[in-house]
């Protein structure tokens, strides 16, 4: 998270050009260093792929898995849930065995069928983390793992479970890269939210995870006090042009966190620099005051999917625990719309509630409010 | 790393950690069973499969343009969806809904590795978008109207119990209606050997939250400890033999397909089982 919270505040960015995809695409990614040599430890070695390795990775960091075991030891294990958003989840080791396929068949080294299917993240950090209570997948595009916080929240607030690791792995794969393109929602440059030139996004990959208790369990750490999910009814892979849906979204985390839109610091938007989400997410900002600021950080990672949610509510969370906005990199000519709400530089600011913005394919919407601890 | 916390309520209900839902309206349908009528009577041994039966479901619910394009999955949750909102008398376009299927649109899958490793430019934009595991919620919340939330869940051979529980919780916790689809579809190509489903079933719930005297209702409770997880019945095993969706499906509809209360044991997570009891 440090290293995160360096990178947004510098104003410096991790795209760099696609070296990734099977065939060649021209176009900027986020790729996550050093996962490639980075096996699974071998006690874990069949749930081996890239989204697996992501995963593992994140959960080394921050002294995440030592929480987890705290939370673990404190509640019992079956009081612990685990609520991971993914978009493709290990998609990418079915596109190799495809590649690879003898006589027709999966290759030995890929024939596991508990990585080609949804849950495989999941299922792996259960077993990783030894967390015994409920234990599900959420899969709705690039709202997944926005969606996890409330679906914890709801089964703490009913008593099922006393905490919560909740999070989003999404890793890069040919099914995204020309998926997106087949689209034409790839830009050749690196992706410029909100710009006037903008012209689609660029493709990342990221794990990010958070441990949820309740308020006496931990009365000065950071909290999730709002979120809201709704449903465009509009189309399958464009916003609805007013943002009826988003605006759902909004509303009823401001409404659920009991505040009114002058309370808001900061808002990380969706971002993804296409020309509609941009438009339409535009549409949002007159509701905030002008002294409430906005960026979209897609032009440091990419847009990370299914990981977007969690990636970026942790950016949230930094930025209200060290006090900085985050610059929408790579907007040098914001249109006009949302120009007077946009951080285009870094700045240092005290940050007591910051939004955070997910929307996906299916009109699939959620908004996430973050405050501190009250004094 | 510092937790996260929650700053809203205090937990309702700590120590019992019993939900109670209404069974307001029931779909189903597999290939021969296409609607709750029929897979009742199917299970209650009065009728078997229709062998002359549609291969594919009616899904009316969907305007004709989109019907005749859309994948399997997406017709056959949005079928049992309908059925499910028709029996409960409640418009959809009001009801948040969770859309459960342990491999969502094996076909689709099967297409997207099979043209990304032959000639990836060449894949489909609207294959693509019909790809995403929400791709039922999708067309559903479309077709509808329904502006709340919907989602799209999974958890491999756990996926209706785990699907279950989320649509249970969020109607107790937000206290409202909440629409549940589970279903698979038949894997193809390479990917049946791996997935191995072959025959496409699904059901649907609409579960309203309630207090313990509502009938007919589903009391779930968690349970750590191992017990016997409830079969299928015999008669309709085979459907089931390749989705453990399907078995757990098949076992709770055939609770409610009977007269008596009863209780069943499903799995909700690896080592957490559910506890259900069903008060018809």
């Amino acid at each position: 998270m440090a290293a995160h919270a360096q990178a947004l505040r510098a104003g410096r960015g991790g795209l760099r050009v696609n070296d990734f995809s099977s065939a060649t695409l021209a176009c900027f990614i986020g790729r996550a260093e050093g996962v490639e040599n980075a096996p699974l430890p071998q006690a874990f070695a069949h749930w081996e792929c890239r989204n697996n390795r992501l995963a593992w990775l994140g959960l080394q960091q921050d002294g995440l898995l030592a929480a987890v075991e705290r939370v673990i030891e404190r509640h019992g294990a079956d009081r612990v849930g685990l609520i991971l958003g993914t978009s493709t989840a290990s998609i990418g080791a079915s596109e190799e065995a495809y590649r690879r396929l003898d006589d027709g068949h999966f290759p030995e080294d890929l024939a596991r069928p508990a990585i080609h299917t949804p849950h495989s993240l999941a299922a792996f950090v259960a077993e990783a983390t030894g967390i015994g209570g409920p234990a599900l997948t959420i899969s709705t595009a690039c709202s997944s793992s926005a969606k996890v916080f409330a679906s914890a929240e709801r089964m703490m607030r009913l008593g099922l479970i006393d905490a919560a690791l909740v999070g989003g792995v999404d890793t890069l794969c040919d099914s995204v890269l020309f998926g997106f393109n087949a689209l034409e929602l790839v830009s050749s440059q690196p992706c410029r939210p909100f710009d006037v030139r903008r012209n689609g996004i660029s493709i990342g990959e990221a794990a990010a995870f958070a441990v949820l208790e309740r308020i006496e369990a931990a009365p000065r750490a950071l909290r999730l006090i709002g979120y809201g999910e709704s449903s465009d009814a509009h189309h399958m892979s464009t916003p609805h042009p007013q943002a009826r849906g988003a605006r759902a979204a909004l509303d009823q985390a401001l409404a659920r966190a009991g505040l009114e839109p002058d309370a808001v610091d900061y808002i990380n938007l969706h971002g993804t620099a296409t020309i509609k989400n941009d438009e339409m997410e535009a549409l949002l900002l007159p509701e905030f005051p002008r002294a409430s600021r906005a960026s979209s950080t897609k032009g440091f990672t990419g847009h990370t999917l299914g990981a977007a949610g969690a990636l970026e509510a942790v950016f949230a969370l930094l930025a209200i625990e060290h006090g900085f906005i985050p610059p929408t990199l790579h907007c040098e000519q914001p249109f006009e719309g949302p120009h007077p709400w946009l951080a285009l530089e870094p700045h240092e600011q005290r940050v007591n509630i910051a939004l955070s913005n997910s929307f996906g394919f299916g009109g699939n919407n959620a908004c996430l409010a973050f405050a501190r601890a009250e004094a | 790393m510092p937790p996260i916390v929650f700053a809203d309520h205090a937990p309702r209900n700590v120590a019992a950690s019993r939900l109670s839902v209404r069974i307001e309206g029931i779909g189903a349908w597999t290939r021969g069973a296409p609607d709750w009528p029929s897979m009742r009577a199917l299970l209650r041994g009065e009728q078997g499969l229709r062998e002359d039966a549609p291969g594919k479901p009616a899904a009316g619910a969907l305007p004709a343009a989109e019907r005749r394009r859309a994948p399997e999955g997406v017709l056959l949750a949005t079928e049992i969806a309908a059925q499910a909102c028709a029996m409960a008398a409640r418009d959809a376009a009001g009801l948040p809904c969770v859309f459960a299927s342990t491999q969502g649109e094996l076909a689709i899958t099967d297409y997207m590795c099979e043209t990304l490793s032959v000639a990836p430019r060449e894949l489909s934009p609207t294959k693509f978008h019909n790809s995403v595991h929400n791709a039922p919620a999708g067309y559903w919340t479309i077709a509808t109207g329904c502006t709340a939330g919907s989602s799209a869940v999974s958890g491999y051979h756990v996926t209706f119990g785990a699907g279950l529980l989320e649509a249970a919780v969020l109607a107790a916790a937000e206290d409202t209606p909440v629409l549940f689809a589970a279903y698979d579809v038949a894997a193809t190509g390479p990917l049946l050997e791996i997935a191995r489903i072959s025959r496409a079933f699904g059901m649907a719930l609409v579960l309203a939250p309630c207090d313990e005297a509502a009938i007919p209702r589903i009391t779930l409770t968690l349970r750590n400890r191992p017990a016997a997880i409830t079969a299928a019945p015999a008669a309709v095993a085979a459907l089931a033999q390749d989705n453990p969706l399907t078995a757990h499906a098949l076992a709770l509809l055939a609770a409610l397909a009977g007269n008596t209360n009863s209780r069943l044991t499903l799995p909700a997570a690896s080592g957490l089982l559910l506890d259900m009891e069903i008060c018809t």
